[in-house]
């Protein structure tokens, strides 16, 4: 942060002539004064009030309405204390839910991530027609994840889907991509990659052009392959980006809600809720047929804490992972 | 003079340049030669695994029930029904032209919006002086991994009371400013605002807020398109709060459709042509304006 070579005083401009100043301080010197004082708080303003009201204060409002018997159509009613959480503790399609939550994340998360930087350093050589692959990885970014669902559903049909008919080309056994757990969420992190692996790529090609390039002329000069320099100083250098990717995924792939709820037509994760998600779960509790946002709201908080505690272990994690790698790139690589 | 040699710049252009030149020459590993043929093929391979699902919605869209029943592989050449399915949709009980205007107004108003909040946020964070400065900032980025989607019972709760249910206003407003924006302006006006600029607009006697608006925005331009793109891309494709607020009485687009599932889903030629049909303003701006999209990215926006 540029905090050391902040704006000297911008409000002095009135006195650089001492000459004709009659030591008056008039209103529009005070109202300079104000605005100059006020001004940096008033243009922050705008994100801070409407986070609190449509970002934070409901998050916490959550925790609230969670101990409440409360009813979508009837509003609130008497408090029950922790029984809605025992509830929906209780519930196998809960825990359904969160296990079908994080086996679509990583399955999609891990794969993207490696193919985003594989594509990303292809990218970040020096090609003919730069902008146009550029423009060809990012496209899939700007279709809606509902049409995405829907076109990948009818990819992954059970019976006369594309995808099963070529594999049985080539002799293997069609598979249940709605009727069975783990295929169902393979499908459903395909759609989740299909959409985002290109965002990525151009994040992290982003980072890797910043990099300095002495970092691989000193490589070059240590005689390390093109390989090699991918290893020793693309990813460690890559560092905070993937820390970044990897956060911001992880933030948004616990609360995947689109892609599974249209993967069929009725929406609600499957016959046996194997492709159910837990903000799904959310939804089939608070707006299907239980109506019921006191328990919505449980399971939301639970989600939130499960989301939170995660994104320590991984940034922790992520950071120690990286660090290890680059002290150790450092060694080598660094003059 | 096709390629002069280092020291004959150093004579014409100054050592500055003459080690600029050298520097340029000197990229044996980096990037400089150009890559083989099997770089070509993945990235090839990459945007084409890209493009045929949706060329595949498109091929599906141009067919109908009967034909998709017999060929689970469509022939790659389009059969001629796709208008008439396109038409169908269109005259469905999804209220197509409502969807789309209603995502029209929507991505429109609250592109403009983040755009002008989170310049405004980003100008004050990255030029002007005032206490408790990088705190603020720290807690903006720290806002973007907070998982707000699932304070979605309460903030259904506050809608229904305020009675926007069905209303746009219940999607607009929660879009208003996002943390992203403010932290993409900061960063980007940090480094392209020179402080000189918006002195000299002081000296001149300009109030804060003209100073923004003559010297920030002007320079804040090629950020504020791309911060304005992506925002407009994605509310033109959320999904989950327009879908649980607004319902199918007043639809976004995505609503619309994926209620084509939910009402025709033996129809497949129908699902896909609306399908189709709702990607297509999105692909029409990304023609256009795609380059940039990619560009801004590129030019360091992202910094971590």
């Amino acid at each position: 942060m540029a905090t050391s070579t902040t704006s000297p005083q911008l409000n002095r401009g009135g006195q650089t002539d001492p000459g004709r100043t009659p030591r008056r301080v008039g209103f529009s010197q005070t109202l300079g004064r104000w605005d100059v004082k006020l001004s940096p708080y008033l243009y922050v303003s705008p994100f801070f009030i409407l986070f609190a009201l449509t970002g934070l204060f409901p998050l916490l409002y959550t925790a609230f309405v969670s101990v409440h018997d409360w009813n979508l159509i009837g509003g609130k009613g008497d408090f029950v204390g922790f029984e809605n959480y025992a509830y929906v503790l209780q519930q196998p399609n809960f825990w359904k839910g969160i296990r079908n939550t994080f086996s679509i994340f990583f399955i999609s998360t891990i794969p993207q991530l490696i193919i985003a930087i594989i594509l990303a350093a292809l990218l970040d050589a020096n090609l003919r027609a730069k902008t146009f692959w550029r423009m060809g990885v990012l496209l899939p970014y700007v279709v809606a994840p509902v049409a995405v669902s829907l076109i990948f559903g009818k990819l992954f049909a059970d019976q006369s889907g594309i995808i099963n008919t070529l594999l049985g080309k080539i002799g293997i056994d069609p598979i249940g991509w709605h009727a069975q757990v783990l295929p169902s969420h393979v499908a459903i992190a395909t759609m989740v990659d299909f959409r985002w692996t290109g965002y990525n790529t151009l994040i992290l090609l982003a980072a890797m052009q910043a990099i300095p390039r002495d970092l691989y002329e000193a490589a070059v000069l240590d005689g390390a392959s093109r390989v090699r320099q991918f290893f020793s100083v693309t990813v460690p250098m890559l560092r905070p980006t993937i820390i970044f990717v990897v956060i911001t995924s992880t933030i948004g792939g616990l609360q995947i809600f689109d892609e599974p709820r249209l993967f069929d037509q009725t929406g609600q994760g499957g016959p046996s809720r194997q492709w159910m998600t837990a903000t799904m779960y959310i939804y089939e509790v608070g707006w299907g047929n239980q109506k019921s946002f006191g328990r919505a709201s449980a399971v939301a908080w639970i989600l939130f804490l499960i989301i939170v505690v995660v994104g320590i272990i991984n940034f922790s994690l992520t950071r120690r992972i990286s660090s290890d790698e680059s002290s150790k790139s450092r060694k080598k690589v660094r003059r | 003079m096709s390629a002069p040699s280092v020291p004959v710049i150093a004579q014409t252009a100054g050592k500055g340049a003459a080690r600029a030149a050298a520097r340029k020459r000197s990229k044996v590993g980096g990037s400089d030669r150009r890559p083989g043929w099997v770089t070509y093929v993945i990235l090839a391979a990459a945007i084409i695994a890209s493009i045929l699902p949706l060329y595949y919605a498109f091929l599906l869209a141009s067919s109908n029930s009967a034909y998709i029943a017999q060929h689970p592989i469509p022939s790659l050449i389009p059969q001629g029904e796709f208008f008439d399915n396109v038409s169908r949709v269109l005259n469905s009980d999804i209220q197509f032209w409502k969807a789309l205007g209603n995502s029209i107004i929507v991505a429109t108003i609250t592109s403009l919006s983040v755009v002008l909040f989170s310049t405004l946020a980003g100008f004050s964070f990255s030029k002007l002086r005032f206490r408790g400065r990088n705190g603020l900032l720290v807690f903006v980025i720290a806002t973007t991994a907070v998982p707000t989607q699932l304070g979605i019972v309460p903030l259904f709760i506050v809608m229904s009371q305020l009675h926007w249910t069905g209303k746009l206003v219940a999607v607009i407003v929660p879009g208003l400013v996002t943390a992203f924006g403010v932290f993409w302006m900061t960063q980007y006006l940090e480094g392209a605002l020179p402080y000189e600029l918006i002195e000299a607009s002081r000296v001149d006697g300009a109030s804060m807020i003209r100073s923004f608006w003559h010297v920030a925005l002007p320079a804040a331009r090629p950020a504020a398109v791309m911060l304005g793109l992506f925002t407009f891309v994605g509310s033109w494709t959320n999904f989950f709060w327009p879908f649980i607020v607004l319902g199918s009485e007043n639809p976004t687009l995505p609503v619309a459709v994926q209620l084509l599932q939910a009402s025709y889903f033996k129809d497949m030629a129908l699902i896909m042509a609306g399908v189709t049909v709702s990607i297509i303003p999105l692909f029409v701006l990304f023609f256009v304006a795609g380059r940039q999209l990619v560009a801004g990215i590129m030019q360091g926006a992202v910094k971590g």
